[in-house]
């Protein structure tokens, strides 16, 4: 028996270049930053003083109305707003609209964020502090947990095949389409919604990262202080914000006539046995990753013409990328076009392999690939193809791409998508 | 504390479900019962009891919350204490 087909039937977005996808796609291709100064009142008493916030704030997204908003992590916003613009993007009514609905036993979510309800959890702290415990939101904890952004979703569309919440600091939405994927092969669901989300643009984050030294520091010009493979990089950018995808077996998306914007073909995974937060210089963990996503999609390394680095701007992690795809894809390394769209959209940590999932698929979709930014002088170690200075046009006909995404503890997710032709 | 109108308990205590909730204050009236008239789910019932507390300056102890069904319940509630005062 043939395995179950999945593809992606509907995008949506909220990020630090757009509140949706098609302004984020268009800030993408015109090589614009997310990132800017922190309005903040202490930033003399942080390490790092600027972030990639998201573009529109969930109350002006006309989305969500003040009440709903009140009882749900900012995180949790991003998340709600993102799976709404996916799931009519799919070409499924919402709300008093009406339309057409999936059969709540078919329909699945899995929505990760790496760090969860930070803003809620901290500001609620405060709240006891200040005012004792009777005063705490009775929504903390709903609000605060990791699994509630996957719950705001599920019980928005009222997906009772299960709602599912995984979580692997930076690879996180990337295992959550991976397992959206297994989920509609394995015959749980028809349709998933699948993908990740963060905020937690917050001083204790810039300080602990901070502390960390894992952060850019350059204070002076933010906006070009995310740049991967760039010889003057100083660590990441943090951003915020979400990106939804919706999957659906092939047979059932064709049988409804859905607009299919790409396969998702398969998924890897590894862990790097080695360090909590570095990975091999040699990009070894990683490599395995990329090659069990090949298996599993069925593809040859010839195939690949694309792939979505992780490329936060760290030093190390940027060059150790690079080694893994080598290791990877052989000769076929020196033939794919990469990009890291982290350069403008800042690290959306849970949300980053979720988004740059949704860029590579637009990237498939469109032919084109976003180029990195603030790439200046690249890295005497870099001898691959980085798209720098402008989008690359990608060759007509069948592709495959690659994107990858690692997370703290070592985890290594790469997801594996084809042109829909 | 002095004696507070039906009318102020209850002008308070729309615009307190509004902000919450966000129900229209004119459908607060005194027959709704919070949870099957208003759809206001358990969680959102404590965030307005604290609010009600905050805004007419009483104590409803949590034991008492779950006897406060309807809109009028709040209002007999609140000036019940305000004459025991």
């Amino acid at each position: 028996m043939s395995r179950t087909k999945v593809v992606v039937t509907g995008l949506g977005a909220s990020t630090p270049l757009g509140g949706d996808v098609a302004s984020t796609w268009s800030a993408l291709l015109a090589g614009e930053s997310g990132v800017s100064t922190l309005p903040w009142d202490n930033l003399d008493t942080l390490p790092v003083k600027f972030a990639a916030q998201a573009a529109v704030e969930p109350a002006d997204s006309g989305v969500l109305a003040k009440p709903r908003l009140r009882r749900m992590d900012r995180s949790q916003q991003f998340a709600l707003i993102a799976a709404i613009e996916a799931m009519k993007d799919a070409g499924y009514g919402y709300g008093e609209e009406g339309g057409l609905t999936v059969d709540p036993d078919r329909l699945g979510v899995v929505v990760s964020s790496g760090i969860g309800g930070l803003h809620s959890a901290l500001d609620n702290y405060d709240v006891y502090r200040e005012k004792g415990w009777r005063r705490v939101s009775p929504f903390t904890v709903p609000m605060l947990m990791p699994n509630g952004s996957a719950a705001h979703v599920g019980l928005e569309f009222n997906a009772t095949a299960g709602i599912h919440a995984l979580v692997s600091a930076c690879a996180s939405s990337a295992e959550a389409i991976g397992y959206g994927i297994d989920m509609i092969r394995s015959g749980r669901a028809d349709v998933v919604i699948a993908g990740g989300t963060e905020a937690c643009i917050h001083p204790l984050q810039m300080a602990s990262f901070g502390a960390m030294r894992a952060m850019s520091t350059r204070n002076d010009a933010p906006e070009l202080a995310s740049r991967p493979y760039d010889k003057a990089r100083d660590g990441f950018v943090l951003g915020e914000g979400s990106a939804i995808l919706i999957l659906e077996s092939e047979e059932f998306a064709r049988a409804r006539g859905a607009k299919i914007n790409a396969i998702a073909s398969g998924v890897g995974y590894s862990a790097d046995g080695y360090d909590m937060v570095q990975p091999p210089e040699d990009g070894s963990g990683q490599a395995k990753a990329m090659q069990r996503c090949l298996k599993d999609a069925g593809l040859e390394p010839s195939q690949i013409v694309h792939v979505n680095a992780h490329g936060t701007s760290t030093p190390a992690g940027d060059v150790a990328e690079l080694n893994g795809i080598k290791l990877a894809l052989g000769e076929q390394a020196h033939k794919v076009s990469i990009t890291a769209t982290k350069s403008m959209t800042g690290h959306l940590l849970g949300g980053a392999g979720a988004l740059e999932s949704l860029i590579t698929i637009l990237s498939l979709r469109e032919g084109l690939v976003p180029a990195v930014v603030n790439l200046e002088n690249l890295d005497d170690a870099v001898d691959l193809d980085i798209v720098h200075g402008e989008p690359r046009k990608l060759p007509d006909g069948p592709a495959a791409a690659l994107n990858n995404s690692f997370g703290f503890g070592g985890h290594n997710v790469t997801v594996a998508f084809e042109r829909a032709l | 504390m002095a004696e507070v109108s039906e009318q102020t308990i209850l002008a308070g205590l729309g615009e307190i479900v509004e902000e919450i909730v966000g129900v229209p204050a004119a459908d607060v009236t005194p027959e709704k019962n919070f949870i099957d008239d208003l759809d206001i789910d358990s969680l959102s019932m404590v965030e307005i009891a604290v609010a009600a507390q905050d805004k007419f300056e009483v104590e409803i102890p949590d034991d008492e919350l779950k006897n406060l069904r309807t809109v009028q319940d709040v209002i007999d509630y609140v000036q019940g204490l305000a004459a025991k005062a």
